[in-house]
């Protein structure tokens, strides 16, 4: 089996690597590429993303037919897809972090900036969360409801439809932090630096 | 809930620690890739590594360090020290660092924080802020505490926060070493004057210290080096410790 990590400037991707290499030892292959026809021959992708969600928009477009791949993988191949952080969010309609930006539209929804109620609660939400899992969602195999996860971020994605929300955390009010539709899966939290219980649901993610 | 952190730090001198956990059963007290790896199976919340390697020569080994235990180590790791350009932070999170330290670099020249935190996120850049009381507000020093800069510790905090810090890492220089505690007057200032997250650190000498830190200087996180180097506490029974006198950690 092939999994594929993204890689397409979308800042520091090695923890990444380093944790998919960790879990898949020698079973599975793992490709570090923006190769377009290697991303489509792969079993499965991972789309991580780092800083603005602008900035990780414009990271993808600028390569050259890379979101229309990403795109035909997911809605049309029907394979596994896993967005981290940013990676998640640019699942959305739409961003509104730095400016207005279009996301890849998979799963109706918005990202918007945390309301962090007048500054009661700081701004990147940094550290440790316990999640709230409230959908049966593959990846959240032997997770235990309440699990620590590690989270980096300021921006929140809002789908419309909440059936796709397969866990929340409390961070001044309930905020999606993991989200399952059919074959796309994401996370708003990072697996890779979540310790044991990160790499499990990584491990859960190849096993797919 | 979001929960309180507590990280280990390891002064990493020449690819080697420093003033290491003195584990009888360690293979090698001074292997950096161990002791970050003992730390986070004890469950520590982050593990920061402080390069204080003084030769110009040696700088590189900080790499090959960061390296070797970003691939052994799955919580997050900040490296700081001798930290000088946008293309030093890049080298190192190339490496697998999640986060780097600033310090002098950020007093010297702030475009580095703006510029590094546009460029990877200010997810992954702490401003590592180094005072020392002087009657009633703190000046900032720089150059591991040697300089001092005349400049006021609780407004470069704010104007840090401005160019894109993600964290702010506020050492105490009058406390650092003399585990008497952390100055909780200067956290709990500089933590009410900016939105995002302030770690704590220096004089750290008992379990105590950590609750004061958090209960009192209203710090996210709390860095300690000594206490646990030494094996006088570890890091669990430090979490067991702040659990039991109601602190969220992560247990």
């Amino acid at each position: 089996m092939n999994v594929t990590i993204v890689d397409y400037n979308s800042g520091n991707i090695s923890s990444v690597i380093n944790s998919f290499k960790e879990v898949a030892k020698d079973k599975v292959n793992i490709e570090v590429t923006s190769d377009l026809n290697k991303i489509k021959s792969s079993d499965k992708v991972v789309l991580p993303g780092q800083g603005s969600f602008k900035s990780c928009v414009d990271a993808l477009n600028s390569l050259n037919g890379l979101v229309d791949t990403l795109s035909d993988f997911v809605l049309n191949d029907k394979k596994p897809l896993l967005g981290i952080c940013v990676g998640l969010q640019m699942f959305a309609d739409i961003g509104y972090e730095e400016k207005e930006t279009k996301g890849l539209g998979w799963i109706s929804g918005k990202v918007s900036r945390i309301n962090n109620q007048n500054n009661k609660y700081k701004l990147p939400h940094i550290g440790w969360n316990e999640i709230n899992i409230v959908k049966d969602s593959k990846i959240f195999k032997d997770i235990k409801n309440n699990s620590h996860m590690y989270f980096v971020h300021s921006y929140e994605f809002i789908p419309e439809n909440k059936n796709v929300i397969s866990a929340t955390i409390d961070y001044s009010s309930n905020i999606v932090c993991a989200v399952e539709k059919e074959n796309i899966f994401g996370t708003q939290f990072h697996p890779e630096k979540s310790d044991k219980i990160g790499l499990k649901i990584i491990d859960n993610f190849i096993r797919l | 809930m979001l929960k309180n952190r507590i990280i280990p730090c390891l002064d990493v001198k020449n690819g080697r620690v420093v003033k290491g956990i003195n584990f009888i059963d360690l293979k090698d007290a001074g292997d950096p890739v161990e002791q970050a790896q003992i730390y986070s199976d004890g469950g520590a919340d982050e593990i920061c590594f402080l390069d204080i390697t003084a030769s110009n020569e040696n700088r590189n080994t900080i790499y090959d360090v960061v390296e070797k235990t970003s691939k052994k180590c799955f919580v997050p790791l900040t490296v700081g020290g001798g930290i000088r350009s946008v293309d030093d932070i890049n080298k190192l999170l190339n490496c697998g660092a999640d986060k780097v330290s600033i310090n002098t670099a950020a007093v010297q020249n702030f475009e580095v924080v703006v510029e590094s935190s546009k460029k990877f996120g200010s997810q992954c850049i702490v401003v590592a802020i180094d005072a020392k009381k002087n009657s009633d507000n703190w000046e900032i020093f720089t150059h591991g505490g040697r300089n001092n800069t005349g400049i006021d510790a609780i407004e470069f905090a704010k104007k840090m926060e401005n160019c894109g810090a993600g964290e702010l890492l506020v050492t105490s220089m009058d406390r650092d070493g003399t585990q008497v505690g952390y100055d909780i007057e200067l956290m709990s200032k500089i933590s009410s004057k900016v939105n995002i997250p302030v770690i704590a650190s220096g004089g750290v000498g008992n379990l105590d210290h950590l609750v004061e830190g958090i209960k009192l200087g209203n710090a996210s996180a709390v860095l300690a080096a000594s206490i646990f180097h030494y094996g006088k506490y570890s890091v669990k029974e430090a979490k067991e410790y702040l659990d039991l006198k109601g602190i969220p950690v992560r247990i």
